[in-house]
């Protein structure tokens, strides 16, 4: 019974974390956290490679770049 | 089973003549999108653009942690969906409620599910085909230079007119309402908070931030009653409608030289949360109150009298509903942003287009909305004082004279419940929209916040077309920038102080001028300036589709060329027949020439009251622009359509042709 119990509210906190994942992803809110990885496992193997952006200069990057192009529709 | 079910509901929906409910339109229209998603889409995805999983898209293959990104197909969904639903949606619809609910709702429906699903989709894959190219890059690579030309120069054309008129929409909303004024002012120094905490104290920390914005906007609106209620300091917030039209065209040309981070990042993430939350809450309380609609099915301004604008129904519904049925603007952003984020083509299917038919939901809402308020009401709020008189007593009785009941005592408790002054003569659709929500939100969570309801609406309204506005001015400065880069190298510079500075003053001062005719135009200035823009936004969409079609003859599926054609043949067709009628038209309310001879005439025999003397001669300058920036739409467009086809024949007759862009095959290994 216990064990059901236990079991039930894992699913549930797995499913609060997809969620939570999902939004966070949504909204941008992780973005430098998966540029951080990304950094490591492409540049891992290299020599000589720029080391990682703070987080600061990042979201500036970030913020820049993706203000080039249309962005909002009528 | 789905067929019958939908055909069922769209029978009992369309055949009374008795008024109906709006829950029938919602589920009329959840069955075709869902018909349409699964056959036809699916179809489409199959057949007719072959989609391959097996195939790695850009984003896997440039992936470089920064704009390619495989994202999951949920999250690229919203984002496309975040950037391709702005106000047109419910301000078109509330327009062309004019005609009664029905020509809308069916244009919205049938355009979304053959005209603006299909041109999204279809772009997106061919973008997503060619590493994410922008639509004029893919016009200028598969039908030529002149095609390219004319995609680059109706964007910023179409940018200019759909400022101008998203201007207006804002200005007659704030039009001596302290209150309206006060909260949408309050969005500006919240959006620099924000922008402030995301930069600095705590870097893209983007769920925190926003949860301080959207608390800090719901306070605003509190705040603006406040003011409203303050004899002292209500006279700083209430306008006419120049002086606030004067201060969103300073407001543009601040926010378009200012660095994004400050205003128009953190004011995106605050609209997009609003614009989501809202128009869920919207289809909540439409399916908990299955609200009555009051609007007849058809009125009898299809014959071309109507008073919000003039013209018949064929073809200004299709002109004035552009988003929500089918919008050129969602092909630029199907082509560059999006097709980048995508991990498989799969997801093309569903985020090209599922997000338009959500797109098309929010316009049946809109209608929804405006249709739910009885007529009179709906017609005392659009109507402009130049159609109906200035006196409340001459507007109602020229309104019950159409057949449609509405009193003065009516319309002064309406006001009072909203927490304005007056309700009289507040076109462009945002205010009557701001009504119908704001009764359906109060039936449905309590009818004594009816005021704040209201004011919330209009903040919700005005600060995702004030991110239009900056996002567009700045859009249109780097395409310039980009055109002058051509003459003279520096100007170019994206980064030149001095080149930002001129032109951003030039793309202001193009929008700034419509802006500034519509405000002191007696006929309200959307009646000129929103048909302007559905005609040039439907021209973008006809390109849009051209490049689809030229693509699909030159790649050997000439026998499915029609998915795009059809569409495009349509568009061609009422944008040719709106454009004529706005340029050659007797009817002085549709024709542009019509309204410039009538008025020198008038300013001739000296019949003009004092007041419209000074402003005559800009009117008749005015209606003249409009009839040479019509005439100019019209030949971009048929060079474009000339130019596909000839590439169309040459491509059928194996003659020289410019080659595909599409990039060589990769195998997937996500």
């Amino acid at each position: 019974m216990l064990k059901q119990h236990y079991k039930t509210l894992k699913k549930l906190k797995h499913l609060w974390h997809c969620f939570w994942n999902g939004v966070r992803q949504l909204s941008g809110d992780d973005a430098y956290e998966r540029y951080l990885k990304h950094h490591a496992e492409f540049h891992a193997n290299s020599v000589d490679v720029m080391p990682a952006l703070s987080r600061k200069a990042f979201v500036a990057l970030m913020q820049d770049e993706n203000w080039k192009g249309v962005k909002r529709c009528c | 089973m789905a067929l019958l079910g939908s055909g069922a509901l769209a029978g009992i929906a369309f055949n009374r003549g008795e008024s109906i409910n709006a829950l029938w339109l919602i589920t009329a229209a959840v069955c075709i999108y869902a018909i349409a998603y699964r056959f036809y889409a699916t179809w489409i995805a199959a057949k007719v653009l072959v989609i391959d999983e097996t195939r790695a898209t850009p984003a896997e293959r440039l992936d470089n942690g920064r704009d390619f990104i495989p994202t999951n197909k949920w999250v690229v969904f919203g984002h496309h969906f975040a950037a391709i639903a702005g106000p047109g949606p419910l301000v078109g619809p509330t327009l062309a409620a004019q005609f009664g609910y029905l020509p809308g709702t069916l244009w919205i429906l049938i355009g979304a599910v053959l005209g603006g699903a299909v041109q999204d989709m279809t772009t997106l894959f061919f973008s997503t085909r060619r590493n994410g190219r922008s639509l004029g890059q893919m016009a200028r690579d598969e039908i030529g230079a002149i095609g390219g030309t004319a995609a680059l120069v109706g964007t910023l054309m179409i940018m200019i007119i759909l400022i101008a008129v998203l201007g207006l929409v804002v200005v007659n909303a704030m039009k001596h309402s302290p209150w309206a004024t006060a909260t949408v002012a309050a969005t500006i120094p919240i959006a620099m908070i924000i922008g402030f905490y995301m930069r600095n104290i705590r870097p893209g920390r983007v769920l925190e931030a926003s949860f301080i914005g959207v608390s800090l906007l719901l306070l605003s609106v509190f705040a603006g009653g406040w003011i409203d209620h303050n004899a002292t300091l209500r006279v700083l917030f209430d306008h006419e409608g120049l002086s606030l039209a004067y201060a969103i065209i300073a407001y543009g040309f601040a926010a378009a030289v200012l660095p994004v981070w400050l205003l128009l990042a953190p004011r995106d993430y605050l609209s997009t949360y609003m614009k989501l939350g809202t128009v869920i809450l919207l289809a909540i309380a439409i399916v908990i109150l299955r609200p009555q609609i009051h609007m007849p099915a058809i009125t009898q301004f299809t014959d071309g009298t109507g008073p919000i604008f003039g013209g018949k129904l064929f073809p200004f519904v299709f002109i004035t509903i552009a988003c929500g049925a089918i919008s050129g603007f969602h092909a630029l952003i199907s082509s560059g942003t999006t097709p980048k984020l995508l991990a498989s083509e799969r997801d093309i299917h569903m985020i090209g287009y599922g997000a338009m038919l959500l797109e098309s939901f929010v316009a049946i809402m809109a209608m929804i909305a405006a249709t739910v308020l009885e007529p009179g009401v709906f017609f005392a709020i659009n109507s402009p004082a130049g159609v109906v008189g200035k006196e409340a007593i001459d507007a109602v009785a020229k309104i019950n004279s159409w057949g449609f009941a509405v009193t003065v005592e009516q319309m002064q408790q309406l006001a009072n419940d909203m927490g304005e002054s007056s309700l009289f003569a507040r076109t462009g659709g945002a205010p009557s929209l701001a009504v119908g929500m704001a009764s359906i939100f109060g039936n449905a969570f309590g009818k004594n916040l009816l005021a704040l309801w209201y004011h919330f609406a209009i903040m919700f309204e005005a600060i995702f077309i004030l991110t239009t506005l900056d996002a567009g001015t700045r859009v249109g400065r780097f395409m310039l920038q980009d055109m002058l880069g051509n003459f003279n190298k520096k100007l170019g510079e994206t980064s030149y102080m001095p080149s930002v500075i001129l032109t951003s003053a030039i793309v202001v001062a193009g929008w700034g001028y419509f802006l500034y005719i519509g405000v002191i135009d007696p006929n309200g200035g959307v009646n000129i300036l929103w048909p302007l823009f559905g005609i040039a936004n439907q021209m973008l969409a006809a390109i849009a589709l051209c490049v689809a079609t030229s693509i699909l003859v030159k790649t050997g599926k000439r026998k499915y060329a029609w998915v795009t054609a059809l569409p495009l043949a349509w568009l061609v067709t009422i944008t040719t027949t709106a454009a004529w009628q706005k340029i050659f038209s007797d009817d002085i309310r549709v024709g542009f020439f019509a309204a410039a001879n009538d008025l020198s005439a008038k300013l001739v025999s000296g019949t003009l009251p004092a007041d419209k003397v000074a402003v005559a001669p800009q009117l008749i300058f005015n209606q003249h622009l409009d009839a040479y920036l019509t005439m100019f739409f019209v030949t971009v467009l048929w060079v474009v359509i000339l130019d596909m086809l000839y590439v169309c024949t040459a491509a059928m007759r194996s003659g020289p042709i410019l080659p595909s862009s599409e990039v060589a095959y990769v195998k997937t290994a996500l």
